[in-house]
């Protein structure tokens, strides 16, 4: 279109586009010319929760520790001193600090009864961890958020069904409940990812229903009604994103508890198998051990629990955040 | 496309019908108890309400809290289903449209709020606010429903530049400004407003009353205005409406409700409103009691429990809304 713009009234420059904005500007955006009508972009109550969130500092300390454990999942390749899978058969069991007989260094953390490099088997695990944790909590959420706002939103007889089954899964033991099914899908990392998905989501779901019904009475819900909106467009432009802080921070400490629920059901053989390192098959396999070498246990069970302390101090943090009533 | 001037609709073309015919609407409440939710009672919010709004006319409805004033808001927008009785919109049996009919017809009757606070969604910025509806009826699109948004906030009294502002940015009266720019969006030819100047502060009570008085004879828009003050109500209003325990009680035109109250009822909100004068004595009728429940309304007049002039007819007949004369209308044995 040229460099001219069209004689409108408010020739506007928009500074940078709110989360999802329907006013995409374009044309506009790029044009400087002055005595324009600049729109001075407001603070959205996400920033105003970002920068209480930057004073708590347990919480700021949890997530520093988070970022790093992300860190470590990517550049596991560049970080571990070997592979996790080599074996040195001769240096079973070995105590933290035993030069390895292939030259490369020394075990930090001791040899498993493999002869495995222990912290590279940490080091290793920790993807599993993450992954277990974002893949079942993402499966989570996903059906507990649709399951929790068709619930809540529409009430009833829907309502009924999905809570009466939401209660049946709060009925059973979650941790047996995934046992059960991982012994119908079979050991595997990825039926994990699964069994902790399926089991978790009656949380999820009845959270959102509470809010959803909180929400739906709200006059702004009523007057995105009377202005004609779909059932659609209300439930996700005007109710979810006013859930979003409580979905937030049941996901951050929900993956402790995920990360929690790999490490059992590793430990228990029905999750990562062998060869794979995962801090709970690390654990299972240090069994025979505990009372030999008590180190072989404790380091990936050191990592399980700075792991699960960080997600729940950076996840209470948001909770405090994210809480309207604490808004000064 | 340059729009000159986009806030002159053609939603409001004259015609000599009603805007607005209500007849005989209820909204009843199911109350539900024990296991199986079996319904033991209704509150009965709406008990047979009638009436007619002309075009581009105001109808004050008064009455106190829990009166009913709200619920037959939202019956009349069908944003409840009412229990009974027929709402006419523009000639259009509202209670016969599908859901999807009733969504497409929506834009033209608009609600203002009465809490500021909980009105505005406070995630989305007052340019997401006042333009989404637009967007999603397709009526403006781009950079005319930019334009568009900017002019309604000027109009209503708002700085433009504001636009990309977050609710919790505003005082109590400009978030009710942008309720009402919100309303204003889509051309409706009808408003409700709904108590919109109970939460805010006095100084600036006068200014939104004004500034919706202004829309109006620039607009042609019609109101339904609640308030629970007949001061407020007696400022804007046409025809006033006067609404006890879900019944209306009276029903005349301003003027003759104020200076020649029929019902007891509206003798005692009349007398309630305050005089700026302070050497006038007047006698203020205090009202024993308090309302009854809609659940078990009264027998007979339901005022009968607080009427001061109460008769043994009262108490057992119901007396039904009728012309005292050039169209005043009362529900009251004694008038």
């Amino acid at each position: 279109m040229g460099t001219t713009v069209p004689p409108t009234k408010y020739n506007t420059r928009r500074q940078t586009s709110n989360g999802f904005s329907l006013f995409r500007r374009t044309a506009l955006e790029s044009d400087t010319e002055p005595g324009r009508m600049v729109l001075t972009k407001g603070t959205g109550l996400w920033v105003d929760s970002w920068h209480r969130l930057k004073k708590n500092r347990p919480a700021m300390a949890g997530l520093a520790f988070i970022i790093i454990l992300v860190v470590v999942a990517l550049t596991a390749p560049l970080l571990a001193p070997v592979s996790p899978y080599a074996q040195e058969l001769d240096l079973r069991l070995a105590p933290p600090g035993t030069p390895r007989a292939d030259g490369h260094g020394v075990y930090i953390l001791g040899a498993d009864h493999m002869g495995r490099d222990i912290l590279s088997r940490i080091i290793y695990g920790s993807r599993i961890s993450l992954a277990v944790g974002l893949v079942s909590e993402f499966i989570v959420s996903v059906i507990g958020i649709t399951l929790g706002a068709i619930a809540g939103y529409y009430g009833g007889r829907v309502d009924n069904i999905i809570m009466r089954i939401s209660d049946i899964m709060f009925a059973f033991p979650d941790l047996l409940f995934a046992i059960g099914i991982m012994f119908a899908l079979g050991p595997s990392i990825f039926n994990v990812f699964i069994a902790l998905g399926v089991v978790g989501w009656a949380g999820m779901a009845r959270l959102v229903r509470s809010q959803v019904i909180a929400l739906k009475e709200m006059d702004f819900v009523e007057a995105a009604r009377a202005q004609g909106l779909s059932d659609w467009m209300i439930v996700t432009r005007h109710i979810l994103p006013n859930c979003l802080g409580p979905i937030i921070v049941s996901i951050s400490l929900g993956i402790p508890g995920a990360i929690m629920g790999e490490a059992g059901l590793s430990f228990l053989g029905l999750g990562a198998q062998p060869p794979l390192a995962s801090w709970g098959s690390m654990i299972y396999d240090a069994r025979p051990y505990f009372t030999t070498d008590p180190l072989f246990s404790v380091f990936p069970g050191i990592a399980i629990m700075l792991t699960v302390f960080a997600f729940n101090l950076f996840g209470d943090g948001l909770r405090d955040a994210l809480d309207p009533r604490l808004k000064s | 496309m340059a729009m000159e001037s986009t806030l002159v609709g053609t939603a409001n073309p004259p015609s000599s019908a009603p805007l607005v015919e209500v007849e005989d609407l209820r909204l009843w409440y199911p109350i539900k108890r024990g296991l199986r939710s079996r319904v033991v009672g209704y509150v009965k919010a709406v008990d047979g309400v009638s009436f007619t709004i002309p075009r581009g006319k105001t109808l004050g409805l008064v009455g106190e809290s829990g009166c009913g004033k709200t619920s037959v808001a939202r019956a009349l927008l069908y944003l409840v289903k009412p229990t009974g009785g027929r709402v006419r919109f523009d000639g259009i049996e509202l209670g016969s449209l599908s859901p999807e009919a009733l969504r497409r017809l929506r834009p033209r009757m608009q609600i203002i709020f009465q809490d500021p606070y909980s009105s505005l969604n406070p995630r989305r910025t007052v340019m997401e606010i006042v333009g989404e509806a637009m967007a999603f009826h397709k009526m403006w699109q781009g950079d005319a429903l930019q334009e568009r948004v900017l002019e309604l906030l000027e109009r209503v009294g708002l700085e433009p530049a504001h636009a990309l502002r977050f609710p919790h940015e505003f005082s109590g009266g400009q978030r009710q400004r942008i309720g009402i720019a919100r309303a204003l969006a889509m051309n409706p030819a009808l408003i409700v407003a709904d108590e919109p100047v109970s939460a805010l502060d006095v100084s600036i009570q006068s200014q939104i009353l004004n500034l919706l008085l202004d829309l109006q004879s620039e607009y042609g828009v019609t109101y339904l205005f609640i308030a629970h003050g007949l001061h407020v109500v007696s400022h804007v209003s046409d025809i006033i409406g006067v609404m006890y325990l879900g019944k209306l009680v009276e029903l005349a035109e301003s003027d003759e409700l104020y200076y020649h109250p029929a019902h007891p009822y509206t003798n005692a909100l009349i007398s309630a409103v305050p005089v700026p004068d302070p050497t006038v004595r007047r006698e203020r009728i205090i009202l024993e009691g308090d309302v009854p429940s809609p659940v078990n309304p009264p027998a007979g007049c339901r005022f009968q429990t607080r009427c001061p002039f109460a008769t043994s007819r009262c108490r057992a007949e119901e007396p039904l809304l009728h012309d005292i004369g050039g169209g005043h209308l009362a529900a009251c044995h004694l008038v």
